[in-house]
């Protein structure tokens, strides 16, 4: 059983390689991605997708686009940013746009992991939130 | 870039060129100046000066033609009258009676008696012009004057004046008759000698100044007057003079140049039924002496104004010129400063790129050290004879890793801040920053930064980008003073009252005595050709001045060199007022 399925979207072929290996080590599910636009795809085909790992800087679709576009279409999905960037400015409006915590590449794989594992339960409570709504719904509608 | 670096040399042509243009500019301006307020002043006072001129002649002339045309009247009322007191005689007494000498001497004694001591003598001649009386000094009895010139004249018409002779006395006289008829019918004349010495005196009397004197003429230009040996009359003149037409009897007045080349002025008004010309002569420089006076008065005070416009002028474009000047001065430093700005800009902006550009790869490598060591973990290690080797190297991996990152980071921050955006500023971290980034530089001079802060350090309204320019510029210029392996900069931060002090010291070369004064001067560098723009201090000191600061130096040659940079304090009472003002930056 994996602890998480997330996706990892990033320009460089080369990091997305091998962070989404080291990440398999660790227990997680990786879908990987090379643009803003093949990881809305990604998402659009796997609803399972619990948490997705964000480059802010890429060619096309950038970080904070992709991001603005996730929140609309898969509000349920957590979305981690990951910085080369130092910039406060870009951090603070990722959060602002509903990101769930960014990091500066290169990061600490445990830090990461920990952060997709924060992502996850945040995700889970929310859709558990979500069922015991319908459920509430559904046993209203039966009374 | 390289439009952005000006180098030394080209500066000092520009200022070469710019001088060149300015001297242009005054000179035009000076040009332009002067013949605006000169050209007025001098047309006003060369139609003054004819005016003046003209009507001041016009009023000598009329002045001595009125002398001239006084004394010529009383000159011709004088023998007027005594050509009347002759022919009185005639008129009252016979031939007989006048041949009788003791009348005749009575006459002339009263004639001398009523009419001064004009009459010299008196004298009849008969027809044949033999003179059968006489009564006078000299002994003239049955003179014989049948020859005479005057005779025939003075025969021929009823009364006559000759002209001025010497005749049979031998001295210059002339003579004044009136013709009576004998009871036979034959003509005689009544003849009496006139005083020349005494008319003389008349007409002489008329002087003015020291070169105006007065004469008579006859027709043929012959003198009726004497003249001093002293004083000569122009010959030319004096052709000029008798060949004048008085058909209106007025007075005329001319000027000639005499042989010792000085302009004379010549007023002449006839007399005796114009026989004679009563002349009147003067150097013209003496009689318009006044109006010399005057010329010489107006052309000194037209001289001195003129200088005086002039020197003004000068003045005035001098002195603007020189604001001029500065202003664009301040103006070319403002845009130096500027481009320095920009400069310092877009060298953040490349190296934010290049520090992205490498922070990707960087972590990809840092992923895969990661992932060795992930491997590693999962593999049987033991019978691996290098493993330990193994897991040093990829430790190293990873701490250089680390440290890349933290370079790059660094990178990145120093170049974010690109504005002059005024903030509560500490500038303690500033000085860290700035004292991280020069290591580099700084150790490759074998020089160390030490840090010296004081912890309690207020806050500094500025902007932190230029503040972290001025320590950059500070810190480097000690780097480059540098001239010995054991160089130390110490940057150094405390607070004085309600001043926020800092001090970058090195024990560098210092700076000679000769150079103290110029430091903060735009374009002042004795770096090499191309190495420096001369702008580094200026600009510091324009950032400290305009943020209420002063920056100072104090340097020993051989010694080291100390910049002080003092800013007031963000204190409690005074953070109140600063917070309605920093509000707005807050908001963008």
């Amino acid at each position: 059983m994996t602890m998480a399925k997330v996706l990892l979207i990033d320009d460089e072929a080369g990091f997305l390689d091998v962070l989404s290996k080291r990440l398999e080590t660790r227990n997680l599910s990786i879908v990987t991605a090379l643009s803003g636009e093949a990881g809305l795809k990604a998402l659009a085909k796997d609803h399972a997708l619990d948490v997705v790992i964000l480059d802010v800087k890429m060619p096309g679709l950038d970080g904070i686009q992709t991001l603005q576009m996730i929140k609309k279409d898969f509000p349920l999905a957590e979305v981690i940013m990951l910085t080369g960037h130092a910039t406060v400015e870009t951090a603070i409006e990722g959060m602002k746009l509903g990101a769930f915590d960014y990091l500066m590449k290169p990061c600490d794989i445990d830090l990461l992991v920990q952060k997709v594992q924060e992502a996850k339960e945040k995700k889970a409570k929310h859709e558990e939130k979500i069922v015991q709504a319908q459920l509430k719904e559904i046993t209203s509608r039966m009374a | 870039m390289a439009k952005c670096s000006v180098i030394q040399g080209e500066a000092q042509r520009q200022q070469a060129g710019k001088r060149l243009e300015y001297a242009k500019f005054r000179r035009a301006m000076t040009l332009v100046v002067t013949a605006v307020s000169m050209t007025p002043l001098l047309l006003l006072s060369a139609v003054l000066y004819f005016s003046y001129h003209a009507v001041y002649e016009g009023k000598v002339f009329d002045h001595l033609e009125a002398v001239v045309e006084r004394h010529a009247l009383a000159i011709d009322e004088f023998l007027f009258e005594r050509r009347q007191n002759v022919r009185m005689q005639v008129d009252s007494y016979t031939y007989e009676q006048l041949r009788d000498e003791s009348l005749l001497n009575d006459r002339l004694r009263k004639m001398q008696s009523n009419y001064s001591n004009d009459y010299v003598d008196l004298g009849l001649v008969d027809e044949k012009g033999l003179q059968p009386a006489y009564a006078g000094p000299f002994r003239l009895l049955q003179a014989d004057y049948g020859a005479a010139p005057w005779f025939r004249q003075a025969i021929a018409e009823d009364r006559f004046i000759s002209d001025v002779f010497s005749g049979i006395r031998g001295t210059p006289h002339f003579i004044v008759t009136a013709r009576g008829r004998k009871t036979g019918g034959e003509a005689f004349i009544l003849r009496a000698t006139i005083d020349f010495a005494h008319f003389n005196e008349r007409v002489r009397q008329i002087r003015m100044g020291t070169t105006g004197l007065a004469f008579l003429v006859n027709r043929q230009g012959e003198f009726q007057t004497n003249l001093r040996p002293d004083e000569t009359v122009d010959h030319e003149a004096l052709a000029a003079i008798t060949a004048l037409d008085f058909g209106k009897g007025l007075p005329r007045h001319l000027e000639k140049a005499n042989a010792q080349n000085r302009t004379m002025i010549y007023v002449a008004y006839p007399l005796k039924m114009k026989d004679w010309i009563l002349v009147f002569q003067q150097e013209r420089h003496e009689a318009f002496a006044h109006l010399y006076n005057a010329q010489l008065i107006s052309v000194s005070v037209l001289l001195l104004g003129g200088l005086a416009i002039v020197g003004t002028a000068l003045a005035l474009i001098r002195r603007m010129v020189q604001r001029i000047s500065v202003a664009e001065q301040d103006q070319e430093v403002l845009q130096k400063q500027v481009v320095e700005t920009g400069k310092l800009a877009a060298i953040g902006e490349l190296a934010a790129g290049i520090a992205h550009e490498i922070n990707n790869p960087l972590a990809i490598m840092v992923e895969h050290a990661g992932w060795i060591d992930d491997l590693m973990k999962g593999e049987n290690t033991s019978g691996m004879k290098n493993f330990q080797e193994m897991q040093n190297s990829l430790k190293e991996i990873e701490i250089q890793g680390r440290r890349c990152k933290e370079i790059t980071h660094k990178l990145l921050s120093f170049a974010r801040r690109t504005d002059s955006r005024v903030q509560e500023t500490q500038l303690n971290d500033l000085m860290q920053e700035v004292a991280g980034v020069s290591a580099q530089k700084a150790r490759y001079g074998n020089t160390i930064i030490r840090l010296e802060l004081d912890p309690d350090l207020p806050t500094v309204h500025i902007s932190p980008t230029e503040m972290q320019q001025v320590l950059l510029n500070l810190v480097n210029n000690a780097i480059d003073a540098m001239n010995k392996p054991e160089g130390v900069i110490v940057m150094r931060s405390h607070q004085d009252d309600s001043w926020v002090v800092l001090e970058v010291e090195d024990n560098g070369q210092g700076i000679p005595q000769a150079n103290m004064a110029r430091i903060f001067e735009p374009f002042f560098t004795t770096k090499a050709v191309g190495k420096g723009t001369g702008l580094g201090l200026s600009i510091c000191y324009g950032i400290i001045d305009k943020s209420g600061g002063t920056i100072s130096v104090d340097s020993t040659p051989g010694q080291g060199t100390s910049f002080t940079v003092r800013l007031p304090a963000t204190l409690p009472a005074a953070a109140d007022e600063q917070q309605t003002e920093s509000i707005p930056n807050k908001g963008d």
